[in-house]
């Protein structure tokens, strides 16, 4: 072994370069301080690591992202855990980098000769930040499709060149597949060469030039290696006192390096665990508002800041004074010469990082204190669960994707549909399907559980059927179903009222609903007795309406089938077909032969009123 | 990096003018030989990068959006999908959602409203009473009619109103268009 590693040596010197990989000494001995650098490289190094091998399952395209990401994060074993640490490392890489930037600031680290370091390091604080906003956007979720719509609107602004550079880097006009493969090969091919090559030249500079030693404003010592190569550094010997505590950086400073890792690690394990993993939304949607779309935390900021440049001066404030700050940030080495360069430096610094600080507080205290913004993002975490359920159904995603299966669903669409086209009269369980007051006061029916035991119970209690629940806020109000209701039915005798109770289960057990199937099920013999009831004289439903071809004079809706898909189809498209109001139907639109709704819409609003979708605990999934 | 070749170091100061010049040449020949043997990769490279600028967008036809019966004369805009053929790259897609739309019907008016936010692209929303439009992001607001209604909005102009068109008496027609964002003049994205 021994002779075999002497020949390797021999071949290639590789004892000489880890000797000079490891053998520097630090003057001053090893300090926990002195850990930044290296925690951030390794958070670095853990990017490259989990983002490769996520890159093995990732395919950039826009009818593929959200979906291979989904496989990622809830079908592979283990990828919840790794996406979640390659999302919550990223975090970590931030913070990290400013807690560096903080320590190279106030150890005067970016003074002479280490200019052009201090200047490799905030390129690749900009590649770092061009990294987490590329990424942002490869999910193809909704809060990266539209957070990363705000980007790139805020490139085109770019004066001369914006409209064009927009173009390049989405691609075309549109979002689409090109913005993807565009984006995902920034993110990693692109970004991360660049960051290799500048990482490497960095450390190389911090080797020649050693650790900075000294006070805030204090002459550096260089001793070691480091000096020797510099040489023109006029070999100022260290103080006596800092040689004899010379440090080294194997094993010394490593050990404190290592330890530091692995906190940082511990950190991101943390929020991994805690947090189940990185978020998913639901899949990008152009068609589909998404009011909670914001950047990543540590570009809140940015995002804060855009609110106080009205029309006209947004170009100053997205693009020109970012410019300068970073601008000025990029020139301390050069005010670190003048006598209060330094002061002025921390100054900068501090103004910045509590500028920065303050942004970002605001940002989240007006999201929190937004209805809008509270009611978007809890509509968007309902519909993100929605899409990875729908997912899991059924044994894999269709080639059309995972949005094709949203728009399908009537779970998603009968909520948006009722709350555009029917929350105009009517409620849903009080609010507007979404969850939301009624701008206006409702005028017709409430249809939470429409033909339900539940709802006909109410319909036909004389307290509840002239309120707006009901026909309160309709012609119907003043028509004979409602004196029906509050004369005879107020009346009843108790027998009556036990034959009300079969004959409502079986009108309601005419819907085949599907959540009421065990109650139909069980209560088979009574729903038998009231489908006999039904047309007795004893609750004289026939005098006005239809039930199996048997009636007086059909003034109401006909009561076969009621509620059942296809009445509940049927009564949508054309509430004014002689088979329920005819010409007595009080402004409840024709939808199907206007088209209105189309019928896959008029489909979703039935099933879903129906409550008629996929459930994600069953098994298989129709 | 070791360098212990056997041949002597090269003379860089005893050479006469002539091995400088022949110095000269051939340190100028390697960068033109490497140059030319990179030009076509990066010839072809970059024309695949900027290639996007070559396509522009066809002038945008007029699209279906749904029936006058569907927007009520009521003034409060209702929104709609834009459903149309789409060509994303190397796929045609039929039937796709592109985008959005806000009608609004008046006793005698028709206005169409692209949803897309004139100040940086975000989805505009109707406020909650109905009573105007407030983007999310960063709370540009726009009257019932489309315009800058608050002298503090970040939006540089009124909402994009669409040309539409009412065919076959109920059929409304809207020509479907993005326009560039954070500028004061409706341009087109082509």
């Amino acid at each position: 072994m021994k002779s075999l590693l002497a020949w390797l040596d021999d071949r290639t010197g590789y004892r000489a370069m880890l000797r000079k990989a490891l053998v520097e000494s630090i003057p001053g001995g090893a300090k926990w301080r002195y850990v930044w650098g290296s925690t951030l490289t390794f958070a670095i190094a853990v990017q490259f690591v989990t983002g490769v091998i996520l890159w093995a399952a990732y395919s950039p395209n826009a009818q593929g992202a959200w979906e291979s990401v989904y496989y990622i994060e809830h079908v592979m074993a283990g990828g919840w855990m790794l996406r979640g640490i390659h999302h919550y490392m990223a975090h970590a890489t931030m913070i990290l980098l400013v807690l560096h930037l903080m320590q190279v600031v106030v150890a005067g680290a970016y003074k002479a000769p280490r200019e052009v370091n201090f200047w490799f390091g905030i390129v690749l604080l900009h590649i770092v930040l061009g990294l987490s906003l590329t990424g942002y956007l490869l999910p193809w979720d909704q809060k990266g499709y539209w957070a990363t719509k705000v980007a790139t609107s805020i490139a085109s602004i770019t004066p001369l060149v914006g409209p064009a550079m927009q173009k390049v880097l989405v691609g075309g006009a549109d979002y689409g597949h090109l913005t993807l493969t565009r984006f995902f090969a920034l993110h990693a091919g692109v970004l991360p060469g660049a960051l290799i090559a500048l990482i490497a030249g960095h450390v190389y500079l911090f080797r020649r030039h050693g650790v900075t030693t000294g006070g805030p404003g204090a002459q550096m010592a260089d001793t070691g290696p480091g000096a020797v190569l510099a040489g023109d550094e006029g070999g100022d010997p260290a103080p006596a006192a800092d040689a004899a505590r010379t440090g080294q950086f194997w094993p010394d400073q490593a050990l404190r390096d290592a330890v530091a890792c692995l906190a940082v690690t511990a950190a991101v394990l943390y929020l991994v665990i805690r947090t189940g993993g990185a978020p998913l939304g639901g899949p990008a949607d152009a068609a589909e508002p998404y009011a909670a779309a914001r950047p990543e935390w540590y570009f809140m900021f940015l995002f804060q800041w855009l609110k106080y440049f009205p029309a006209g001066t947004e170009v100053i404030g997205a693009i020109v004074i970012p410019g300068m700050v970073v601008t000025l940030i990029a020139l301390m080495p050069l005010a670190g010469r003048w006598r209060l360069g330094h002061r002025f430096n921390l100054g900068l610094t501090g103004g910045v990082l509590a500028g920065v600080a303050l942004l970002t507080w605001l940002a989240y205290a007006q999201d929190r204190a937004d209805p809008d913004f509270v009611f978007a993002q809890t509509n968007a975490e309902a519909e993100a669960e929605r899409a990875v359920e729908l997912a899991g159904a059924g044994g894999g995603i269709p080639a059309s994707g995972a949005l094709a299966l949203l728009r399908e669903d009537p779970l998603t669409q009968g909520p948006r549909l009722f709350a555009e086209r029917c929350a105009s009269c009517h409620t849903y369980d009080g609010h507007d399907g979404m969850g939301r007051p009624l701008p206006e006061p409702q005028t017709a029916a409430d249809l939470k559980r429409f033909a339900s035991r539940e709802w006909i119970e109410g319909l036909l209690d004389p307290e509840r059927i002239a309120t707006p629940e009901y026909f309160g806020g309709t012609d119907f109000a003043r028509g004979r179903m409602v004196r029906m209701v509050q004369s005879r039915v107020a009346g009843f005798t108790h027998e009556q009222q036990e034959d009300l109770a079969k004959v409502i289960k079986a009108v309601s057990a005419q819907a085949v609903l599907p959540y009421q199937a065990q109650a139909d099920e069980a209560d088979q013999a009574e729903i038998m007795e009231g489908t006999a009831l039904i047309s007795s004289a004893s609750v004289g439903c026939t005098e006005c309406h239809e039930f199996q071809d048997v009636v007086e004079q059909p003034l109401g809706p006909t009561l076969t089938g009621f509620g059942s898909e296809e009445w509940l189809t049927a009564f949508i498209r054309d509430a004014s077909h002689p088979r329920f109001y005819g010409d007595r139907n009080d402004r409840m639109p024709a939808f199907g032969p206007e088209e209105i709704l189309t019928d896959e819409e008029i489909r979703l609003l039935v099933d879903w009123l129906r409550e008629d979708w996929h459930r994600g605990g069953e098994e298989g999934g129709s | 990096m070791s360098s212990q070749a056997p041949h002597p170091p090269r003379e860089e100061t005893t050479g006469t003018s002539g091995q400088a010049r022949r110095g000269f040449l051939a340190g100028a020949g390697a960068i033109a030989a490497a140059g030319l043997a990179f030009l076509a990769p990066v010839w072809s490279g970059l024309r695949v990068v900027f290639d996007p600028l070559r396509r522009t967008a066809r002038d945008p036809a007029l699209v279906p959006v749904t029936r006058l019966a569907a927007v009520p004369a009521d003034g409060v805009p209702r929104k709609f999908r834009v459903v149309t053929d789409r060509v994303d790259a190397w796929n045609t897609q039929r039937n796709m959602p592109v985008g959005a739309v806000y009608l609004r019907r008046t006793e005698d008016s028709l206005q169409a409203f692209n949803v897309i936010c004139p100040h940086a692209g975000c989805f505009v929303n109707l406020a909650a009473d109905h009573s105007r439009f407030v983007c999310p992001c960063h709370k540009s607001s726009f009257d019932l009619e489309g315009a800058v209604d608050d002298p503090a909005s970040p939006s540089p102009r009124d909402m994009d109103e669409l040309e539409v068109e009412v065919r076959e008496g109920d059929e409304i027609w809207v020509r479907f268009q993005n326009f560039l964002p954070g500028r004061s003049d409706k341009t087109p994205v082509a």
